[in-house]
């Protein structure tokens, strides 16, 4: 790690040259080998992205049919749950803030981060692996102490937390439940997360392979840096507030508690003095830059898959760098557009309102680059390529619906409605996920040697496009209608009994997206065994992960490659192939 | 259920609604706009360029003006919101809070899982209160040593307000973060404990409407629903006289037989602390 030239580094050359015999426990399990840490935050984040899809299916029962027996399920939940086969609202509220907490603390970040970044990052800049593999095994074990920490709080005796995944005090602090569970987890969660992030700047500033300057960087690889930047300064604020909020409730501290509270018809015993709002900046401060952990990942997955299956360089890839890097700054600074109800003054609404317009601005350009990318290409129309394709315009749906929520006025009324809950998860369901899909059947062949099956592929795309569009494009009539989120029983309200027929539809859609899954769950295993093998470079792509072997052996390059141009240089004239690699010399 | 209530906005009937509507059909238009501009040429690029026999991809980037364009489109239309819209709607709805003389002031405290509507009564002023004599009876805990409480109105999810006379809400709660939604009204505000937060609007037609809760404050949230009912000044006049304490008979606490236009009054009017809840 101590080199960031490592054609100039013997003991790394010897290093990647022969397969160390490591016991099985060492080469598969506490290994420190980026490829294997990359392969099990995937595993684990695709496995918890189930649990906290599941729970979301469960809920939806509750949403189509208030108040009605769950059917053929009822008898696998204990009485502090359910009771004669009907869910309490306290579970409801569990189940929300778990799924919230589990899709993206324990799903969409490990898997775009941990998965995607430790896998490919190393290979893609030319790297024998991370710059400091244990620092790298470490923040895999102390995420998956800290989902499983998460996941037991559901079978406490007092149950998960259930104040939302925001948490917001003083809720928080006197919902009994498992909120101080819910805190340890995400403390552990957030070590994990700055270690990782430390380590992937580390590694991208150091171990570029020669003649890999930063314009010359896959756009993934950008899209990761930025999110380390992120992760690690926007994290360390919510390590303190969870902290602060873990000290109210176990040492009845007042950070978050104002003087005079009375809870149940009793004067709360503390001290008083704090602030609640003070919890929701910080969470805020962490959370908005969270969103941009999630989405850029994607985006530079788009990147890859699309300018490989167009058979063209991308549009506007400094364009793209530049708004990467603004919009890593600006978010930094919208974060109270979350908050534009907790009576901030018209000063700081209208500085956020400015902020949260002005960050538009690059998300529109990264948008418009990569749609601009298929003109004039040769479109192949793979899997990878499907959910690539399909990212555009859900990420548009779901940037666009931002912008009301983003002015005060129009907020008014969308403020915590169902609005909200369509507009977030366009941008993270069928949009980061999408990306992420994409990701999946893009490198799959290169991490197993084997491919996976288009048809499967393009059922498990088709199901579950029209599946999350289904779900998500009536929340918007709901939000607009003003139904509030988070309500056990949405039609104890006259405005929500008219679209409440819209709850049962989205949750039909929701089941029947559930089953849209098994063909990718079936194809993801089942590939390992059945899958064509697939050559070292599948795909005909430039980038350098294809440049070495397939799987890549541990050390990633027998020779540390040299690279010789930029990382799209697809149908490039008088060239043979329609693809020059970054460290092929090419034809002239 | 009724028909203020659809698929689309809920029926405005606040004075700086229309304003808050126009802004968000504004906005989806423009969405709309953009959104199907994108997509056609996304769907026109895919079948345009698709991979086929003799097809070739092009290595040179086109240097479409379109996008340069765009942005200056979007920016500009983003000013527009900006500055056109959403600043006048705040500057009404936050800056110009109406004259204390012409308004009538309500004290709306929340709590787990109610909203209780404090009236000054008649003689205008707000009686002391305070966390300690917060109690079953009392639930915005007037002060009962304090003669201004004394002909202070207390309900439980029932507001009543006049039409076409503003109306200032001092906001608070007394336990967690509610959220004080009036769907009809174009009216939502955090409810912080700690914090007494001005709200205000003007209804400009009578009708029973609904309060609800927006933020998550518990296992009830679902059910934090309150009655919110506009009437002629006349008829809320008679309602808050209706409402007032009966403190001439302490002894035996009677509370008033429910009127018939307000069978919606399902829980009971506490009224200062001489009449307890049913």
């Amino acid at each position: 790690m101590s080199s960031g030239h490592h054609h100039s580094h013997p003991p790394q050359e010897a290093h990647s040259n022969h397969e160390p015999d490591l016991p099985f426990w060492q080469k598969y399990i506490f290994s420190v080998d980026h490829k294997v840490i990359g392969v099990q935050y995937t595993v684990t984040a695709l496995i918890f992205l189930l649990v906290g899809f599941c729970l979301m299916l469960l809920m939806r029962w509750q949403l189509a049919y208030p108040g009605k027996e769950i059917p053929w399920i009822a008898g696998w939940f204990s009485e502090r749950q359910m009771l004669g086969g009907i869910m309490l609202p306290e579970f409801y509220n569990q189940l929300g803030a778990m799924h919230g907490t589990i899709m993206i603390f324990l799903g969409v970040v490990p898997l775009a981060v941990g998965g995607f970044g430790n896998y490919v990052i190393p290979l893609q800049i030319g790297a024998p692996d991370m710059a400091f593999p244990k620092l790298n095994m470490a923040s895999y074990w102390l995420f998956l102490i800290g989902g499983v920490i998460m996941i037991s709080s559901f079978f406490l005796p007092e149950g998960a937390a259930q104040s939302g995944w925001t948490s917001y005090p003083p809720l928080s602090v006197v919902a009994a439940g498992g909120q101080t569970t819910w805190l340890v987890g995400m403390l552990f969660l957030i070590f994990s997360s700055l270690l990782g992030s430390m380590n992937f700047i580390v590694t991208i500033v150091q171990l570029r392979a020669d003649g890999l300057t930063f314009f010359r960087l896959p756009f993934f690889v950008w899209a990761q840096f930025v999110t380390s930047f992120l992760l690690l300064l926007a994290f360390p604020p919510l390590q303190a507030a969870a902290v602060l909020q873990f000290m109210d409730r176990v040492f009845h501290t007042s950070f978050f508690l104002p003087s005079g509270l009375v809870v149940a018809g009793k004067v709360l015993e503390v001290a008083g003095g704090g602030n609640p709002i003070l919890w929701q900046h910080l969470f805020w401060f962490l959370a908005h830059p969270e969103v941009y952990v999630l989405i850029l990942p994607a985006m530079g997955i788009c990147a890859e898959v699309m300018t490989c299956n167009t058979r063209k360089p991308l549009y506007g890839y400094k364009s793209m760098i530049y708004s990467t890097i603004f919009l890593g700054f600006m978010s930094f600074v919208v974060w109270a557009h979350h908050m534009f109800l907790t009576n901030m003054g018209t000063k700081m609404s209208t500085f956020f309102q400015i902020t949260t317009m002005i960050i538009s601005i690059p998300s529109v350009i990264i948008l418009t680059s990569l749609i601009l990318s298929l003109w004039g290409g040769s479109i192949r129309f793979k899997t990878p390529m499907l959910f690539a394709i399909a990212f555009l315009p859900m990420f548009a749906i779901g940037g666009l619906t931002g912008l009301p929520l983003g002015l005060t006025a129009a907020d008014i009324h969308l403020h915590d409605t169902y609005y909200v809950i369509g507009h977030f998860h366009y941008i993270v369901a069928p949009g980061t996920l999408f990306g992420l899909f994409a990701g999946i059947y893009h490198w799959y062949p290169k991490v197993t040697g084997r491919k996976m099956s288009e048809v499967l592929g393009k059922i498990h795309f088709l199901g579950t496009l029209i599946g999350m569009n289904c779900i998500f494009m009536p929340m918007f009539i709901m939000g607009i209608a003003g139904v509030s989120r988070r309500l056990w029983d949405p039609t104890q309200y006259a405005h929500a009994v008219p679209t409440q027929p819209l709850n049962v539809f989205i949750s039909i859609a929701a089941w029947c997206m559930a089953l849209g899954q098994i063909p990718f769950i079936i194809n993801f295993f089942g590939s390992l065994i059945w899958g064509k093998k697939a050559d070292d470079n599948p795909w005909q792509a430039t980038t350098l992960e294809w440049a070495t072997s397939t799987p890549p052996p541990h050390g990633n390059f027998a020779t540390p490659p040299q690279v010789y141009r930029g990382p799209y240089e697809y149908s490039v004239p008088g060239q043979r192939t329609d693809f020059l690699p970054q460290n092929v010399k090419g034809d002239n | 259920m009724n028909h203020y209530y659809g698929w689309g906005l809920p029926v405005n009937i606040s004075t700086h609604g229309a304003a808050i509507d126009h802004l968000i059909y504004v906005i989806h238009i423009f969405m709309a706009v953009l959104f199907i501009g994108w997509f056609i040429f996304l769907i026109y690029a895919l079948i345009k360029f698709r991979s086929r026999d003799g097809h070739k991809a092009i290595y040179d980037i086109n240097h479409f003006k379109v996008p340069t364009y765009l942005e200056v489109f979007v920016a500009l239309l983003e000013v527009v919101l900006l500055v056109g819209f959403s600043f006048p709607i705040m500057n009404q709805v936050r800056q110009q809070i109406p004259d204390k003389s012409k308004a009538l002031e309500v004290r709306v405290l929340g709590e787990q899982f109610a909203w209780n509507i404090h009236y000054p009564g008649p003689d205008g002023l707000f009686g002391k209160s305070a966390p300690e004599f917060m109690k079953p009876g009392s639930p915005v805990g007037l002060d009962p040593e304090d003669p201004i409480g004394k002909d202070d109105v207390v309900t439980i999810n029932q507001m009543n307000i006049p039409v076409h006379r503003p109306v200032l809400v001092h906001l608070s709660s007394k336990d967690v973060i509610h959220s004080f939604f009036l769907p009809v009204m174009r009216v939502k505000q955090d409810a912080i404990p700690g914090q007494s937060i001005p709200v205000w609007f003007e209804a400009t037609q009578t009708g029973k409407f609904e309060i609800a809760c927006a933020q998550l404050c518990g296992l009830g949230h679902y059910r934090m629903r309150g009655f919110f009912n506009v009437q002629s000044p006349e008829d809320f006049a008679k309602w808050l006289v209706s409402k007032a304490p009966k403190k001439r008979i302490p002894a035996t606490p009677r509370v008033p037989a429910p009127l018939k236009s307000f069978v919606e009054d399902s829980t009971a009017t506490v009224a200062s602390h001489t009449t307890a809840p049913s």
